[in-house]
């Protein structure tokens, strides 16, 4: 068990370096595409594997502390084993999709050879035990998504990948930075070596935590550093701009932010209200913005910033508490901020697949020229239905469980208005998607909607899978909640610091 | 302030120089050279947490016992990730190079002022 960890990262990376080579065939885009359903099936399997397996620390190469070497080391915590089956389902799910969707490009074989480097970068964000290979992850599947948004090469999409390139390299730089002065503090790498060796409190270590933070929000898209998000999101082809929104953003900023604010540098009063700030500020700006847009795709990004929010500012509240040793109302934030964090990884690829799939069909996503796709696409209408119901959180799809646990652990910890204010994005939030369903489903079909006919199966099918979780996450909760407390468990108990001590690191 | 906190303020001042270029600047290829000078500033800081004055190359040859290697020589590990870092910023430039030209094509302008359909 323990030896096939590293193949959650080697099985993407081979997967893409084996595709471009297929480009040169005359049956190279169907090989690709049979390729592509093979990996994400495996790594569906791999990763359903390891979300019940033991917590693992494994050292690459043997080269193990015991030895006297400095080795690279991946840790398997009950949070990066949730993390992994996310992006193993999104990346499936995306999958599945492409495979009908892409047929219109030219170059499939490339674009599978860059999705499977994403989820590489994003597997190995996720497995990374020291700072630097996170990094070096990080960029991995952040140069993959900007070539990515820039797959189509039209001068919109080539705009929109440039901007989110200068913005995600300021955020590497911070972040190499930030890595500069902590490994300057403590001669250390290794995230739980720099927990253990971290001296007090001083002013170059506030520096590193403020460098981090910059970094991480420009990845994560927190405001005020969402401006590239409205723009690179929707450019991508729908498939990607579901994996982007999906599960790049969290892996990149949310995850990354959490393993180094809780599992590394200690937690302190000031973050924890930045995170608050920021997530409630995220939460308020990106609704608003979301609620005057009439380009679908840019709507949706929107409101990824929007969602977002909701989730640091969870995780902002979690902070807060452990300070305070309030650990039952931790453990209760951080489960309402992991839970929404699958959430908003399941409706929203939904709703980008969903915008996907009315594109290929009517060739627009623009609100005011949609309308009526109920008659002419039931499935994909249906799924939009669903997943916009679930994001504005209407009972009993996941999205409501999710802010409600969010709500009341935020009221428990004593921020009423926070509440409050959680409350009023959720109902703005309704009220853009039930715009989204006034002028999509409902109606009578306009005249680019008059011809379109239901998209493909596979296509279909990647929704379809993506609804059912919608309705069954939230009903089924009870069943399979474990997943999400050992996660937020592991969280409060710095269980991926204990993990690499206890095997001498 | 001493001497030994000045490069770092140097190599600071030079990762401003580069954020003054990305955010200032309205030309694309001077946008790129931007982000140049900032991955530069940020390797030169990384670079001098290793430093050590009249310090070794890190290279320990047979003669050399480990704790005089260890008391004579430079911190390698900084220049092992500089290494890693440069290849990652080569990769990142070669992108927005190719990026800058295909927007030549579209817009036949540098111009950032000019290339604008998104919006909103």
């Amino acid at each position: 068990m323990i030896n096939i960890l590293p193949l959650l990262v080697a099985i993407p990376l081979g997967a893409a370096f084996l595709l471009p080579l297929l480009e040169k065939f005359p049956a190279g885009p169907r090989l690709s595409r049979t390729l592509a359903v093979i990996t994400s099936a495996a790594l569906m399997a791999l990763s359903l594997l390891f979300l019940t397996a033991d917590n693992i620390t494994y050292w690459m190469g043997g080269w193990t502390p015991d030895s006297g070497a400095l080795g690279i080391c991946l840790v398997l915590d009950h949070l990066s084993a949730f993390m992994l089956a996310l992006v193993a389902l999104v990346t499936l799910v995306a999958t599945l999709f492409s495979l009908s969707y892409m047929k219109r490009y030219t170059a499939e074989p490339l674009y599978y050879c860059l999705f499977f480097l994403m989820v590489t970068g994003m597997n190995g964000v996720i497995l990374a035990g020291d700072i630097f290979n996170l990094y070096v992850f990080l960029e991995v599947a952040a140069i993959a998504s900007y070539s990515l948004v820039a797959f189509g090469c039209g001068s919109e999409e080539l705009e929109a990948s440039f901007k989110y390139l200068v913005l995600g390299t300021v955020g590497s730089v911070f972040i190499l930075l930030g890595i500069a002065i902590v490994y300057n503090q403590t001669g250390q790498l290794n995230l739980a070596a720099i927990a253990n060796t971290l001296p007090q409190q001083n002013a170059a270590l506030s520096m590193a935590a403020a460098f981090f933070l910059v970094g991480f929000s420009l990845k994560a898209a927190m405001v005020p550093f969402h401006a590239w998000l409205p723009d690179a999101h929707p450019s991508a082809p729908a498939p990607i701009s579901a994996m982007l929104s999906g599960i790049l953003i969290k892996v990149l900023g949310i995850y990354a932010l959490v393993r180094v604010f809780f599992d590394t540098l200690e937690m302190s009063q000031q973050f924890a209200y930045i995170l608050i700030t920021l997530g409630a500020v995220s939460m308020v700006i990106g609704v608003f913005l979301a609620v005057g847009q009439w380009d679908f795709k840019r709507l949706l990004a929107y409101h990824s910033i929007s969602q977002m929010g909701y989730v640091v500012l969870a995780f902002g509240v979690a902070g807060e508490m452990l300070l305070t040793q309030k650990f039952n109302i931790a453990s209760l934030a951080l489960l309402g901020g992991l839970f929404h964090l699958f959430n908003h990884a399941v409706f929203k690829s939904l709703l980008f697949l969903c915008s996907g799939a009315a594109e290929y069909a009517t060739g627009t996503r623009l609100l005011k020229k949609l309308g009526g796709l109920k008659h002419r696409m039931p499935v994909t209408s249906s799924c939009l239905r669903i997943a916009a119901l679930s994001i504005s959180g209407v009972p009993p799809f996941n999205g409501f469980w999710s802010k409600l646990i969010i709500i009341i652990a935020t009221i428990q910890a004593g921020h009423l208005w926070l509440g409050a204010m959680t409350v009023l994005v959720s109902f703005m939030t309704l009220l853009s998607f039930i715009k989204v369903q006034r002028y999509i489903v409902d109606g009578d079909p306009s005249v680019s909607v008059s011809s379109a006919k239901e998209v493909p199966f596979s296509m279909c099918l990647a929704m379809v899978i993506l609804a059912i979780i919608c309705i069954g996450a939230g009903i089924l909760l009870p069943l399979y909640q474990k997943i999400f407390s050992d996660g937020a468990q592991s969280v409060i108990t710095e269980q991926f610091t204990q993990l690499v001590r206890l095997a001498g690191g | 302030m001493n001497l030994q906190t000045l490069p770092f303020l140097l190599a600071m001042i030079v990762v401003a120089v580069g954020l003054y270029a990305v955010v200032c600047k309205k030309n694309l290829i001077k946008i790129i050279v931007g982000i140049i000078i900032l991955d530069y500033g940020a390797n030169l800081f990384l670079m001098l947490t290793g430093y050590r004055e009249n310090g070794l190359a890190p290279i320990r040859t047979a003669n050399m016992n480990a704790d005089n290697f260890l008391n004579s020589s430079v911190d390698p590990v900084p220049q092992a990730l500089i290494l890693t870092s440069i290849v990652i910023g080569l990769g990142t430039v070669a992108l927005m190079t190719a990026l800058a030209i295909r927007i030549y094509e579209k817009y036949e302008t540098f111009d950032i002022s000019e290339i604008k359909q998104l919006k909103g």
